[in-house]
């Protein structure tokens, strides 16, 4: 299979960049166990695996970010040593992270000036910045600060940033989990480009249907180790799937028969005035959740969702005890605990320093949310073996993978905690679940069990509210989707009515016809 | 070969242990370097400071004397850095608590006042020092100052006040004119607990004090919210522990064990109250507080080993004239190697290899 590309695809070509027996090992630990790779020329490659699989560690010692253990890596042929970024930018190496460094307070011109030598002055590196953007159908204007700008944008200004060294490689890592449809469509017609003009991308990716689509060539990592380089077109999503995980993923899947209930949780003209510079105001939200009925909120990232999450969890309260009401109780002005009281569960976006403390152990992370109402503490003290018992409970139940019975938050990947995470909540028999990005950055196998979690909770007559920016994923779960925009959230659509299209547009912030909406009001 | 410093999976809980230990280790070492430019014999000068002092029953009792103060009010700072409130004024702390406290003695000074006077006067000292430490807090939490300055300028306010006082309303009249109070009646002093010897309740006091530190920290919900308050904020938030409150909290506490370490110190090994009832205890105990890794156990093995630099610093001035400040600089220099060995707790050092000669990256 290796290289049985149909095309040859610059087979003959020599690689751009080979790593040869690239190892990494952290201890005990090898992230990476002798990869080779070949990135050439003209070439989409796309890095394929599950979180954990060693996706970033390959990545970061190809950018310099980390030294290799044993192997070696080699550019047009020469080995190197990379000691840093900016040695890995001056042989033509650049890179978009998937969280973005950028200053909210400073403008585009000056965020991107901060990533360059700074050899040319502030006003010839800004007008090559409008000269990159306008080439590359990249519209970013220099003078307007970070912070007026959608998630999109900002993308756009660490793209250009790296396209203004002109490198030969680009390394993007999930570029379009932060885009909507539309926004990711432009991406690829700007990558395809730069594919023509013979660079090389390293494309870093779980959206399988994607990397069909884009890619030329895929590598497939799983336990740190190659399992195999494909054409991605000569595969389908399943064996991709199949590949990256090592057996079939569970297909998740609702309980037929599912009834509404009673409303659980209800929104009343919410609005909240932004806590913080830069922040969203919510404006007028309204929405009536049952029981055993999942909605899901749609929208890119930085709309609100935050601002709405607070708002619900008690984060922050409102004045008005009247506009959000779990259990039929009036709870706007009600501390989280009390919420919790109440019998709301939450789960945050951000699942180190959010929803866990990273450096505590997870029965003291099952304790953080449990204390109020779980039985965890008497007169004061804690119970450790009521704590302990969430932790196995949690383990067992959503299959938690880690080193020992109790370790630190920190130290499970991504997937493993959020796992845990979703597990402690669940286990309270939660009347009203508020999910914010459920599956954000979770493997595959992970992902599809902490989906048909939530589908089973509502089935129980549970009413959960999911915020995913993953359209899929919302399509797969919820039965009605709203879109949140600069602080507004639309009517929710049924989700068989709620096609790809009339979210992109709500997303981008049109409205549907309205005669459609006035009706959905109703709903 | 390189050196690299190398982030752990998990925190060490090994170099959490040790990493004390390797601080003073630095610190012994520099400290010779530092005797020998002062044309000491160093290892003379250690013998001073470190061996002489456990070698006799007055200076081991004056050691645990010395301690008791250092470890109360490190115990009520240690709260305080665990839930991220910084409070550097605990030596005004303590000074306001001697004040408050030494009102009463002052006060039935010759009456027939009975048992009830020394638990009254720990009672108001701590209630004063609790109080005195609120003000920073408040201004923390209501207007958003830096409590590290407001509680570190009350220090100095401490220091005037007790000035104040001793040298105008309580002045012995009696006392040729020193700035200080009659000694304190029977009634108003901590009983010794060896008679003829230096040791006295305080030490038990301050024990009770760590046993209940331990307690609260590893058992009780308030002590997991301190830790998780300190650890991850935006956690603790969303665990429902309010930031603010435990501020007041952790200050009220620790300015109220700081205000009874300061009754205690005057009703006990001083006798009456003066200027100069504290060598920097206030300031000496975050240097404890950190050297116990903010762990009860930890600090009162902590303290110990400060007083003992300090009554080995005296020794060393006496037997060897070497001055008295240099004890200060060993203090110093401690804190900074603790600080500087904690990174070790998270990292670790590795040397790395490059498997072979490669040529480098060009520029």
């Amino acid at each position: 299979m290796l290289d049985s590309t149909p095309d040859g695809l610059n087979s003959g070509e020599p690689p751009l960049l080979r790593s040869i027996g690239l190892t990494k090992r952290y201890g005990d630990f090898l992230a990476n166990d002798s990869i080779d790779i070949d990135i050439r020329p003209s070439e989409i490659h796309a890095l394929l695996g599950e979180n954990g699989a060693g996706k970033s560690t390959l990545v970061k010692a190809i950018y310099g970010l980390i030294q290799p253990s044993a192997g070696e890596i080699r550019w047009q042929g020469q080995p190197v040593v990379l000691s840093g970024p900016s040695e890995a930018r001056s042989l033509g190496i650049g890179m978009v992270f998937q969280h973005f460094s950028l200053f909210d307070n400073l403008t585009v011109a000056e965020n991107v000036a901060l990533g360059l030598d700074g050899k040319e002055s502030f006003k010839d590196m800004s007008s090559r910045l409008e000269q990159v953007s306008k080439l590359y159908g990249l519209p970013l204007d220099p003078r307007r600060e970070v912070w007026q700008l959608s998630v999109g944008e900002r993308q756009r200004i660490e793209i250009v940033r790296a396209l203004m060294q002109d490198p030969k490689f680009l390394i993007l890592d999930e570029p379009t989990a932060v885009l909507t449809p539309q926004e990711a469509d432009q991406l690829f017609i700007v990558l395809e480009r730069l594919k023509a003009e013979g660079r090389a991308i390293l494309y870093i990716s779980h959206k399988l249907e994607e990397v069909k689509r884009l890619c030329d060539t895929a590598t497939i990592l799983r336990g740190g180790r190659k399992v195999e380089t494909c054409n991605p077109r000569h595969e389908t999503a399943a064996s991709l799937a199949r590949m990256m995980v090592g057996g079939e993923i569970k297909e998740v899947k609702a309980a037929s028969g599912r009834t509404t209930t009673v409303p659980r949780l209800v929104v009343n003209d919410l609005s909240l005035a932004p806590a913080e510079a830069h922040g969203v105001r919510l404006e007028h939200i309204s929405f009536e959740l049952k029981g055993g009925e999942i909605l899901g909120i749609a929208g890119v990232a930085g709309n609100g969702q935050d601002e709405l999450f607070a708002a619900l969890s008690g984060e922050r309260l409102s004045k008005d005890p009247g506009t959000v009401v779990i259990e039929g109780i009036a709870a706007g002005h009600l501390s989280i605990t009390q919420r919790r009281k109440l019998g709301a569960a939450f789960v945050p976006e951000e699942r180190l320093g959010h929803g866990t403390a990273p450096r505590m152990k997870l029965s003291e992370n099952a304790l953080l949310t449990g204390h109020a109402a779980s039985g965890m503490v008497h007169h004061g003290f804690i119970d450790t073996a009521a704590t302990l018992k969430t932790v196995d409970r949690a383990t067992e139940t959503f299959d938690v993978r880690k080193a020992k019975r109790d370790p630190e938050a920190a130290s499970l990947s991504g997937g493993n905690l959020q796992k845990f995470i979703v597990g402690r909540e669940i286990l309270r028999n939660p009347a009203v679940l508020v999910v914010s990005q459920p599956t954000w950055g979770v493997d595959a196998g992970a992902a599809a069990v902490i989906r048909q979690a939530l589908l089973d909770l509502a089935t129980a007559g549970a009413a959960v509210l999911v915020t995913s920016q993953d359209l899929d994923e919302l399509a797969e779960i919820a039965d009605r989707i709203a879109v949140m925009f600069h602080g507004k959230l639309s009517a929710p659509l049924a989700t068989r009515e709620a096609s790809r299209e009339k979210l992109g547009l709500l997303m981008g912030g049109s409205s549907l016809e309205p005669k459609e909406a006035a009706h959905a009001v109703g709903a | 070969m390189q050196l690299v410093l190398e982030k752990r999976a998990e925190r060490s809980n090994t170099i959490a242990l040790v990493s004390p230990l390797i601080a003073i280790g630095l610190t012994i070492v520099t400290m010779v370097i530092l005797f020998a430019i002062l044309g000491k014999n160093p290892l003379l000068a250690l013998h001073a400071y470190f061996i002489a002092p456990l070698t006799d029953s007055y200076s081991l009792q004056e050691i645990a004397v010395k301690a008791t103060p250092l470890v109360m009010i490190a115990i009520g700072l240690s709260l305080c850095y665990l839930a991220n409130a910084w409070n550097i004024g605990a030596e005004g702390q303590f000074l306001v608590g001697a004040v408050a406290g030494s009102w009463i003695a002052v006060k039935t000074q010759g009456t027939d006042a009975g048992a009830w006077v020394l638990p009254a006067m720990f009672v108001l000292a701590a209630a004063a020092g609790a109080l005195y430490a609120l003000i920073p807090a408040i201004c923390k939490v209501k207007f958003g100052a830096s409590e590290i300055l407001t509680s570190l300028m009350l220090v100095y306010v401490a220091d005037l006040l007790l000035d104040y006082l001793v040298r105008g309303p309580w002045r012995d009249p009696n006392g040729f004119n020193f700035p200080t109070t009659a000694e304190f009646d029977s009634v108003a002093t901590v009983p010794l607990l060896i008679e003829g010897g230096r040791l006295h309740l305080g030490s038990i006091i301050a024990l009770l004090v760590v046993a209940a530190a331990a307690i609260l920290l590893g058992r009780t919900i308030k002590g997991f919210e301190i830790r998780v308050v300190g650890a991850a904020p935006r956690a603790a938030r969303f665990g429902g522990f309010n930031a603010n409150q435990l501020i007041i909290l952790t200050f009220a506490v620790s300015g109220a064990l700081a205000g009874l370490a300061g009754i205690i110190e005057v009703a006990g090994p001083v006798g009456h109250l003066q200027p100069g009832i504290s060598p920097g205890y206030g300031f000496t105990a975050i240097i404890v507080a950190f050297l116990g890794r903010l762990n009860p156990l930890g600090i009162l093995i902590a303290g110990l080993f400060l007083a003992l630099t300090f009554i080995g610093g005296e020794q060393a001035q006496i037997a060897m004239k070497i001055p008295l400040d240099v004890t200060k600089v060993f203090q110093g220099m401690l804190l900074f190697y603790v600080l500087a060995c904690d990174s070790l707790i998270l990292y670790r050092f590795k040397l790395s290899f490059p498997n072979r000669q490669v040529a480098r990256g060009t520029h």
